[in-house]
């Protein structure tokens, strides 16, 4: 790799990303059951849910830092549940993953987090480098934190720097887990922006969030989770004119964050 | 009702630990395995290099300098009874190169770093750091263990040397504050008896050492949990493990040690 997106998801064939009956459960508690869907690719697809319904671990069973107790996790027609680490490995070079706490390594300055995956596995020299993680750091609005120590920013400056950190190798897959929560109105809706522009230059973009405005702005599929199952799924106006009353509180509800 | 209570309990605490000693053995296993296999990671193994080395050495020195200016008072009030002070030196050198030396840099190394390892991975752990290094398709544990493990390892026989050499210095002080020893005698009496065989497997043993603080300390930052409560007991464990592995592990490595090299009064 060289630092470009990779091979981008409009042009491959098949879905970008494929749960099939995937279950999963922890200290005895089922936290997937049975859950299945498709992300076509360059598409974006918003997980909603209450808390502790098991987004997080879906958006872990597939970029395979969670191992399905049952079920198959297929990325980019790869089955990643039978890969080795080495192949596993090669398959999230093309993803990018934005933590629910951003995860920022907290032994590197922000800048270093955003060039750190750079760094690792492309050739470009250094100084190329950092104007890249530069730019990921403008395209949130970061340029100023550059030098800084993640100890240094605020939750949703954190946020911020692990979605540039996220975006770094231009990933085809990106998997956002809260992105606005933590972050003001405007920013959250810069955020959204930067989000739409990354799927329409063909990223397949994987969102879990609580704030149904930027799901409405961002998602070209939403699922409704609860109690580890997906128990509504469709476009926005599909699950507007359901008349579940969990999808309609959540749909109703326009609080953010 | 109850025995049977107890006798599970006594079980369950057995299998607790077995599977615990399984775990950390598997663990230390892997990390030999991976440090044979690239990527090397030669900029974090020197990154630790510098962590672990350069900001022990001058606990190592300080300890060393003091542990050296007490056995000299302790062999002096000894070796006086018989007339044998001349053997300041020399029983001094013995005792800190084969053993003191050895021993108590393994301990404060396991107290400054292993506290250290155990605390920075379990933090990364229950920060997501490490699943983070992992989505961002790098090794967690050859990243975080095994590079800590190698310089571990070749941080703690160069420590062991110079707290052997402050000793060493710190035994000349306090003797020449006694007799007015000069430097230049008391540096050759202290190597009169000294032979290779004293200094080599002792220092290497401590290889040994450093990879049982670093393997420990890791495994147990690895699987912290609890949050912040957890890292403080990874923390403390870790130094504690690492502590009780060390003088155990001395035991086995003093008797091989003797195996191949025999005690021969000179």
């Amino acid at each position: 790799m060289t630092g470009e997106a990779a091979t981008p998801a409009a042009q491959r064939s098949g879905p970008a990303v494929k749960l099939e009956h995937v279950s999963k459960s922890f200290d005895g508690r089922k936290v997937l059951d049975d859950v299945t869907f498709e992300i076509p690719a360059a598409k974006a697809f918003v997980l909603l849910g209450r808390s502790g319904t098991g987004k997080s671990v879906t958006l872990k069973h597939i970029i395979g830092l969670v191992q399905p107790d049952q079920g198959h996790v297929i990325v980019e027609g790869r089955d990643i549940t039978q890969l080795d680490r080495r192949a596993l490995s090669d398959i999230r070079k093309h993803m990018g993953f934005l933590f629910q706490n951003a995860a920022l390594f907290d032994s590197m300055t922000v800048g270093d987090n955003v060039a750190f995956p750079m760094r690792r596995h492309t050739d470009l020299a250094e100084k190329e480098v950092r104007e890249r993680a530069k730019q990921k750091l403008a395209d949130v609005g970061l340029e100023r934190e550059f030098d800084k120590m993640p100890a240094d920013l605020s939750g949703g400056m954190k946020k911020r720097a692990g979605l540039a950190r996220a975006m770094a190798l231009d990933p085809s897959i990106l998997l956002v887990d809260e992105p606005s929560a933590g972050l003001d109105p405007i920013t959250a809706s810069e955020i959204d922006d930067l989000l739409v522009q990354r799927k329409r230059g063909g990223t397949t973009l994987v969102v879990v969030t609580h704030n149904i405005p930027s799901a409405r702005a961002i998602g070209d599929e939403l699922a409704l989770l609860h109690d580890g199952r997906i128990v509504a799924r469709g476009t926005v106006e599909d699950l507007d004119r359901s008349d579940d009353p969990l999808v309609q509180a959540f749909m109703r509800s326009e609080g953010g964050g | 009702m109850h025995e049977h209570s107890l006798v599970d309990r006594v079980g369950a605490a057995v299998l607790s630990v077995l599977e615990f000693v399984g775990a950390l053995a598997t663990f230390g296993g892997r990390a030999i395995v991976d440090a044979f296999r690239p990527p090397f990671e030669v900029g974090e193994i020197v990154r630790h290099l510098y962590q672990f080395g350069m900001r022990s050495m001058p606990l190592i020195l300080m300890s060393g300098f003091a542990i050296g200016v007490v056995l000299s008072m302790h062999t002096r009030a000894t070796l006086a009874r018989f007339g044998a002070e001349a053997m300041i030196p020399a029983g001094l050198a013995v005792a800190l190169v084969r053993e003191t030396g050895p021993l108590t840099a393994g301990l404060l190394v396991s107290g400054r770093v292993g506290a250290g390892i155990g605390a920075e991975i379990g933090a990364m752990r229950v920060t997501e750091q490490i699943d983070a290094l992992e989505a961002n398709a790098v090794d967690a544990f050859k990243f975080l263990a095994v590079t800590r493990v190698i310089a571990c390892m070749i941080a703690m026989p160069l420590l062991t040397t110079m707290m052997n050499f402050a000793g060493i210095f710190g035994g000349y002080v306090a003797e020449a504050a006694v007799s007015g020893m000069s430097w230049q005698l008391y540096f050759e009496r202290s190597f009169l008896y000294l032979a290779f065989s004293d200094l080599i497997p002792a220092t290497l043993k401590t290889i040994v050492f450093g990879y049982l603080i670093a393997v420990v300390a890791s495994y147990l930052g690895f699987t912290t949990s609890r949050g912040t409560e957890g890292v403080g007991e990874a923390s403390t464990r870790s130094v504690v493990m690492a502590s009780i592995l060390i003088i155990l592990s001395d035991v086995i490595l003093v008797k091989i040690i003797f195996f191949f090299y025999p005690q021969v009064p000179a």
